[in-house]
């Protein structure tokens, strides 16, 4: 099977001795009218890969200031419907890789009318594979290439698999300090691709000063478990806390959400903040 | 599938809560059914709890009604309501998992109360997690927490109400999974948790149908109870479920009953979607975020619903009404007159569909689920009755 595009993007990065600079930011945030242009921003000052974040109503996977923001986000209309309107308008000046990131229901959610007028009168589970099938079209279109579910495990997640193969997307794990190394194996056969998301912390999103020390047992299960580049999320804000893991143990790629965010809302710019990853 | 109602239910959480929900399900296996954790468990329920609780024959509204209205008495539980047969079995079996600590989230503050009686009574810490707005609006229930040694969290993310509540203890949960079991307060959220609460609280209708059946010699024709997240339903419904001639109503709360005004009615008014862990009913608008809910009684102000009961709906086993907020105002004051019996807002849902459908209900008996004691609802009670220009 060949790679999907983010794994490529990471592996040529990797290369030429690059760590690959993946920011969070939720759509719609700080305003509807200021998201695209930080967007634009950050793929033109080194991020490689962005996460746009989905917002929802009950983030229960963040912490205080991802969930503030998706708050702000909501209020601002940023929904599926604003990211892939807005993705139509300025995908042509995209050169990163694109990965939604949000909870389950908006993303079953989208086509739901749709899914449930083709299979009328068709139990919830098969409304909901189909509404995934119609998501995923769509999104291809968008040039999307991947999805994360943090509300989405390896127990629940074949119909998405599934869907999201289909049009050619990666579904992208989630793993953490108290995954096995059987369950990511799991994940990995289930036919897991782009990237592994690995959270350092026992806890929801957000800065921390420093990674807890059992992240590099994670980090060694992972690299045993799959196949795939790994990033780091969760608790990052600085270059140098991946000094602390040692060179073997380090991602091949880092996630940082709430940092950003709480530069942006400090009117910083994308620009500014993403010149240390860049040194 | 695992963890599903038919097509309702599952785990949809963090892969980091996968690990104590699966802790949660080997206890289960282990502890439940055995002999000493029944034993010991039965001596809570009737030594500190009170049961066994009776069923009590209405004859004032029966006669009004022309029906025979029987209540199952949760009221007279410790702590006043149903909720502390749930929590005393999720207690226990903490403690029998080596934790040390429960977490619970409460909208009315009566899961919070009987989570922290319950925590007490059995030598475990209670940390509590509940709504900004909840916590003023139900200042008494926070005292009575805090009386019983438990720390109450205000929660200030959305809508400062009880699935707000319920997110925060969830992330808690994720943090503190080694020492720390969640004591969900509804049959509700990720597997294990719908069918853990249902079965700690089947013990209602696994006393009510034996009940039933020696004081009036056969089941009864119709059995009904409000649905807020449903475990007192579910409890009242398990032991029903396959006794077919047994006609099943479950009661959801309508609001004020104007078209598109909040309600807490899921089942009729909602679509299938995933909130808490689990796909089930769920009030949502057409980008699938979470809808506030609102009902006149707290315990039922929730935008979701247990999965079993998606299901039951789903396979038709068991009927999902509305009653507003006005007729269960009115059904309230009217139990408390005939029968001496204050009844809780969310129980007095149940008994305004029986009052509304007397007539298709004439000459059957009729058996409800009184879920909890309306003592707590005194200040609500009062300003409703006021806004309609009347008085207790």
């Amino acid at each position: 099977m060949s790679d999907s595009f983010l794994t490529t993007i990471i592996k040529d990065n990797q290369a030429q001795g690059r760590l690959t600079k993946v920011p969070f930011i939720p759509a719609a945030f700080p305003t509807a009218a200021d998201f695209w242009a930080h967007l634009l921003e950050l793929a033109d000052n080194g991020a490689d890969i962005i996460e746009i974040g989905v917002p929802f109503s009950d983030p229960v996977a963040d912490g205080p200031v991802v969930a503030g923001a998706s708050q702000k986000a909501l209020e601002q209309g940023g929904g599926l419907d604003f990211i892939l309107a807005g993705l139509t308008r300025h995908r042509a000046r995209l050169r990163c890789g694109l990965v939604l990131m949000g909870y389950v229901n908006p993303f079953i959610q989208y086509a739901w009318e749709a899914a449930a007028a083709e299979t009328a009168g068709a139990a919830a589970q098969a409304t909901m594979a189909r509404s995934l099938e119609l998501l995923a079209g769509q999104l291809a279109e968008a040039g999307v290439h991947g999805l994360i579910a943090p509300d989405l495990p390896l127990e629940e997640n074949a119909p998405w698999l599934k869907a999201l193969g289909g049009q050619g997307l990666a579904l992208i794990p989630l793993v953490g300090p108290n995954t096995s190394l059987e369950k990511m194996r799991t994940y990995a056969q289930s036919g897991a691709k782009g990237y592994v998301y690995v959270v350092s912390v026992m806890g929801t999103t957000g800065v921390r000063a420093g990674l807890p020390p059992e992240v590099s047992d994670t980090l060694k299960r992972a690299r045993q478990a799959f196949d795939l580049p790994l990033a780091l999320g969760f608790g990052l804000s600085s270059p140098a806390q991946l000094e602390a893991i040692s060179p073997a143990d380090r991602p091949e790629a880092a996630v940082f959400g709430s940092a950003l965010i709480r530069h942006l809302e400090a009117g910083g710019s994308a620009r500014d903040f993403m010149a240390p990853w860049n040194a | 599938m695992k963890g599903y109602f038919g097509q309702f239910g599952g785990q949809f959480v963090p892969e980091l809560l996968i690990p104590p929900l699966t802790e949660l399900e080997e206890a289960m296996g282990r502890f439940l059914g055995q002999a000493e954790f029944e034993v010991e468990l039965d001596e809570l329920l009737r030594d500190f709890a009170g049961r066994v609780t009776p069923v009590t024959f209405c004859p004032k509204l029966s006669a009004e009604l022309g029906l025979s209205l029987w209540l199952k008495r949760e009221d007279l539980l410790h702590t006043g309501a149903h909720k502390v047969n749930n929590t005393l079995g999720q207690a226990l079996l903490a403690r029998k998992m080596g934790k040390t600590r429960l977490i619970a989230e409460t909208g009315a503050g009566q899961h919070g109360v009987a989570t922290a009686a319950a925590a007490a009574r059995l030598g475990l810490r209670a940390k509590i997690f509940m709504g900004a707005v909840d916590v003023i609006r139900q200042s008494a229930n926070v005292d009575r927490m805090r009386l019983l040694g438990a720390e109450v969290v205000p929660v200030a993310d959305g809508t400062q109400t009880l699935k707000d509540a319920i997110n925060e203890t969830l992330r808690y949960w994720i943090s503190h999974q080694g020492d720390t079991l969640y004591c969900f307060g509804t049959a509700a959220g990720p597997h294990p948790f719908p069918s853990l609460v249902a079965h700690f609280q089947s013990v209602i209708s696994r006393e009510a149908r034996a009940q039933m059946l020696e004081k009036t010699g056969r089941l009864p024709d119709c059995v009904a109870a409000c649905v807020g997240g449903g475990s007192n339903a579910i409890g009242m419904f398990r032991n029903f479920i396959n006794d077919r001639e047994v006609e099943i109503v479950g009661v959801e709360a309508a609001g004020t009953g104007q078209p598109g005004c909040y309600n807490s009615a899921p089942l009729n008014l909602g679509r299938p979607g995933v909130l808490h862990g689990q796909l089930s009913m769920l009030l949502q608008d057409r980008a699938g975020q979470v809808l506030p809910s609102h009902s006149i009684s707290a315990g039922l102000d929730y935008p979701g619903v247990g999965p079993e009961h998606a299901h039951l709906q789903a396979i038709g086993r068991v009927r999902y009404e509305l009653a507003n907020d006005a007729e269960t105002l009115a059904a309230c004051r009217r139990l408390s007159r005939a029968e001496g019996i204050i009844p809780a807002l969310e129980s007095s849902h149940a008994l305004a569909w029986v009052l509304r459908s007397a007539e298709a209900l004439s000459g059957r008996t009729v058996l409800v689920c009184l879920s909890g004691r309306g003592d707590k609802d005194l200040d609500i009670i009062k300003d409703a009755l006021a806004k309609q220009g009347e008085e207790l």
